[in-house]
């Protein structure tokens, strides 16, 4: 879920037409003490970060004057709350307290309806409301298409015994809040505390967003950079990695970073899930094994072999993992030879060399094993891959067995496994990326592999050279399934004249701010 | 019997021309889903591996009608669109394959479904399949697969992963244990069809007479189906796997969320829950077999 911070949160919230306290947002201590100085008068200082638990952590403190709020804010900024590093924190007017509520909103899963909660006590998480105070807590179902009528709202706020002009103004703020969730297509939101100042003023204290990973395509205007469920914000490989997921639609690609500076020789695996169930499934069977987790990432959804060949080269830009694991549910409905090209297609440019065990059942699963067997024999590394009748249990104990015996000091640095194109290659762009073939080796080539290996049908001969036999455009908008099968065709049974460029922007970059 | 979809009920492909809808309209029909017609919005007068392809879901069921099933493999961003359309035509059971249909279009279809008595399955699904009679969706991926790896039999499946929803009936069929139909419920947190109305389904079924289930951290799906054995709702021998035992439990729990699910949705919460009401739970994926050997001996 793409969590917002509480400042855009309450922008949201403003918009709406719900009053929230006077303020700004300050990346440096200069900037808070201006901000208290605008103000005028005492202010609240709080670190902008995604997690629960700031005020405990000391993120959110209070100062008399703009000197105090620099000297404050200077200090919660930079500080790490629950591995979150704080870099922007929000300057508020303190609010002069006369009561808290709290109002939230999430989608019930088994009514299958949004529903909104309202409790007449505030400040505290609402599982402790829930269990201190359940008589002081209302929720109600809403209609999706109807939406929160007034009097519906005013009805909730009657069972609390709520009356007079504060029932007015809170079924108001209820309405508009509902309103706010629904046109931000938010997964839960909640104003916790909302606070009735001495002046009998209704003010959203704080805010917590989530909107829906799925919505996030309808509002650009968020600024979302990544729609994924995560609690502090994305490192570089993520970012990378969500490039790739965000312009290629064929498949899902989740990849995410469980730990950073791994240290070399600590059990750490990076692994490669494919499916929910069976990622999730395998990942226990490494745990149990007693290796640890370097990433979570799951290609599944019938992906394409580039968009596993980019999860792959992805995962091996962690430095220091120990071994490479990729297990799904062990029967896919997917053709698996897709995921095996991806898959050596990575360990070839990278000259892997650490054990990787592949569990690839499934359709094809036998043309598939042979693919990851017979073309990673030249590798430094050690490639291993079993099938639907081969359990992820087995699996893990056959990574951790070639772990122990591996050597991982003499394996020699890595060797260039093949050439990049030279710049006069004959060349045709795909999907996400671009096929070169340097046609003046298929001059001497006997084989030539490449046209019956490509299952689109889109190369022919050209005297004796392969070209595309449909227009460049059609090949650019997916013709080209970018099945790999052709280049690794050209590589073992041809004379390695094709080579598929597949960018993955900003992976560089990642490595560069260590992976 | 099976559940929800049989060799005669009549089934229109909504997304019939693209890159999925076109190759599982080859798997159901080979499988031998009756699919009458196909609907992709201007493409009247295509034919699909032998299906007729019309302009709306209405046009499909004035001529091969009555149309009762809709298997849609649109792009996530108009799901909304085209199941409302599949039940504005009468469609009685939509299936929904795609996965990122945003939350509130899934309320908005589940309330337009409620309305018309209609059911769906997902979104998110691989879908469904009954044994030797018909398939919705791309489970087996082939039909060839799908005959090889599951076989019909008296054990009903649900699952909350599409993978493992063929990985289990694949391994029962090796333990001899075939299935009367196949469930993936759909991996998002609010689905059409979730467990607790799948096992209700099967309760009633002749045919099945014992049910496997794989569940997963998150949501109250498992605990739910606990509440229907205790209440004496479902009352057939239950064989479940949870998944997520050791995994980081990740932040999927919103502070929100677990107030109405009552503090559910815990690995440990689902297996105590389950074991309480007498569900045989596996701690061991690979014991699904034989433990469910087991308990159809006993039966």
């Amino acid at each position: 879920m793409a969590k917002l911070y509480e400042y855009q949160g309450k922008g949201l919230l403003k918009e709406g037409g719900i009053p929230i306290p006077r303020g700004a947002i300050a990346k440096t201590a200069e900037e808070a003490g201006k901000i208290a100085r605008d103000i005028g008068g005492p202010v609240a200082i709080k670190a902008q970060a995604w997690v629960t638990g700031r005020a405990e952590a000391g993120g959110v403190r209070f100062a008399r004057d703009p000197a105090e709020a620099g000297k404050v804010a200077g200090q919660i900024l930079g500080m790490d709350i629950k591995g979150f590093t704080v870099r922007e924190v929000l300057v508020e007017e303190k609010l002069d307290i006369e009561g808290e509520f709290y109002v939230g909103m999430i989608i019930d899963d088994i009514a299958k309806l949004p529903a909104l909660i309202f409790s007449s006590v505030g400040g505290t998480g609402i599982e402790e409301i829930v269990r201190k105070y359940p008589t002081k807590v209302v929720t109600f179902p809403i209609d999706t298409t109807a939406g929160l009528r007034g009097f519906e709202a005013r009805e909730m706020l009657r069972k609390l015994e709520i009356r007079g002009d504060l029932q007015k103004g809170l079924s108001d703020l209820l309405v508009k809040f509902y309103r706010v969730a629904k046109k931000n297509e938010a997964r839960s939101a909640e104003i916790n505390p909302l606070v009735v100042t001495k002046g009998g003023k209704i003010v959203a204290a704080d805010s917590h967003i989530v909107i829906d990973d799925y919505a996030v395509f309808r509002h650009p205007e968020l600024g979302i950079e990544i729609a994924r469920e995560f609690d502090r914000p994305a490192t570089p490989l993520e970012k990378a990695a969500y490039q790739v997921e965000a312009t290629d639609h064929r498949g899902t690609f989740y990849f995410f970073q469980m730990e950073r500076n791994i240290k070399p020789r600590s059990g750490y695996i990076g692994f490669h899930g494919a499916g929910g169930g069976g990622s999730m499934m395998s990942m226990d069977a490494l745990l149990t094994q007693g290796f640890k987790i370097a990433n979570y990432c799951d290609t599944s959804g019938n992906p394409s072999a580039s968009k596993v060949y980019r999860a792959a080269k992805i995962i091996l830009s962690q430095e220091n993992i120990d071994g490479y694991f990729a297990s799904g549910s062990g029967v896919a409905s997917q053709e698996q030879f897709h995921s095996a090209r991806g898959l050596v297609k990575a360990f070839r440019e990278e000259d892997l060399s650490i054990p990787a065990v592949i569990r690839i059942g499934g359709n094809s699963e036998e043309l598939a094993m042979e693919i990851l067997h017979a073309y990673t024999k030249d590798l430094r590394g050690k490639v291993e891959a079993y099938g639907r009748d081969t359990s992820a249990v087995f699996c893990a104990q056959r990574l951790w067995e070639l772990v122990e015996q591996w050597d991982y000091r003499q394996k020699g640095p890595a060797r260039k496994i093949r050439e990049r194109p030279a710049p006069s290659s004959y060349r045709f762009d795909t999907l996400t990326g671009t096929l070169h073939i340097r046609h003046e080796r298929c001059d001497t080539c006997a084989e030539k592999p490449c046209t019956s290996s490509c299952a689109a049908g889109i190369l022919k001969f050209d005297a004796g050279r392969p070209i595309l036999s449909i227009p460049p455009e059609e090949a650019k908008r997916g013709r080209c399934t970018e099945c790999l099968a052709c280049e690794l065709a050209c590589e073992f049974h041809g004379n390695k004249a094709i080579f598929i460029d597949l960018p993955i922007p900003g992976l560089d970059d990642a490595m560069r701010m260590g992976a | 019997m099976s559940i929800l979809i049989d060799a005669e009920m009549r089934v229109v492909i909504q997304g019939i021309t693209g890159r999925e809808g076109t190759a599982r309209a080859k798997l159901m029909k080979e499988y031998g889903t009756n699919v009458v017609a196909g609907v992709t919005p201007g493409r009247k007068g295509e034919i699909v591996h032998g299906i007729p392809v019309y302009d709306t879901v209405e046009e499909a069921n004035e001529k091969e009608g009555p149309l009762e099933v809709s298997v849609i493999f649109i792009p996530a961003a108009f799901v909304k669109e085209a199941a409302l359309e599949a039940f504005a035509a009468g469609v009685g059971l939509a299936v929904i394959v795609p996965d990122r249909v945003p939350v509130f279009d899934v309320l908005e279809i589940a309330k337009v479904a409620q309305g018309k008595g209609a059911r769906f399955v997902g979104p998110n699904t691989l879908g469904l399949i009954s044994p030797g009679k018909a398939v919705l969706g791309m489970i087996g991926g082939r039909a060839e697969s799908a005959r090889d790896w599951f076989k019909p039999g008296v054990v009903g499946v649900t699952s909350r992963s599409g993978g493992i929803t063929s990985a289990i009936s694949y391994y029962l069929g090796k333990a001899g244990v075939g299935q009367s139909t196949i469930i993936h419920v759909g991996g998002d947190a609010v689905v059409g069809t979730p467990h607790p109305d799948v096992v209700q389904l099967l309760e009633k079924d002749e045919d099945t007479r014992a049910v496997v289930l794989f569940g997963e951290i998150g949501t109250s799906q498992e605990e739910r189906v606990a509440d229907l054995i205790e209440k004496g709702e479902f009352t057939k021998p239950l064989i479940a796997f949870i998944s997520g035992a050791a995994a980081k439990s990740g932040t999927r729990f919103s502070h929100a969320g677990a107030i109405i699910e009552g503090g559910r949705g815990t690995h440990e919460g689902k297996v105590k829950r389950l074991r309480e009401v007498g569900a045989h739970v596996v701690d061991d994926f690979n014991d699904i077999p034989r433990v469910t050997v087991d308990v159809l001996k006993k039966l």
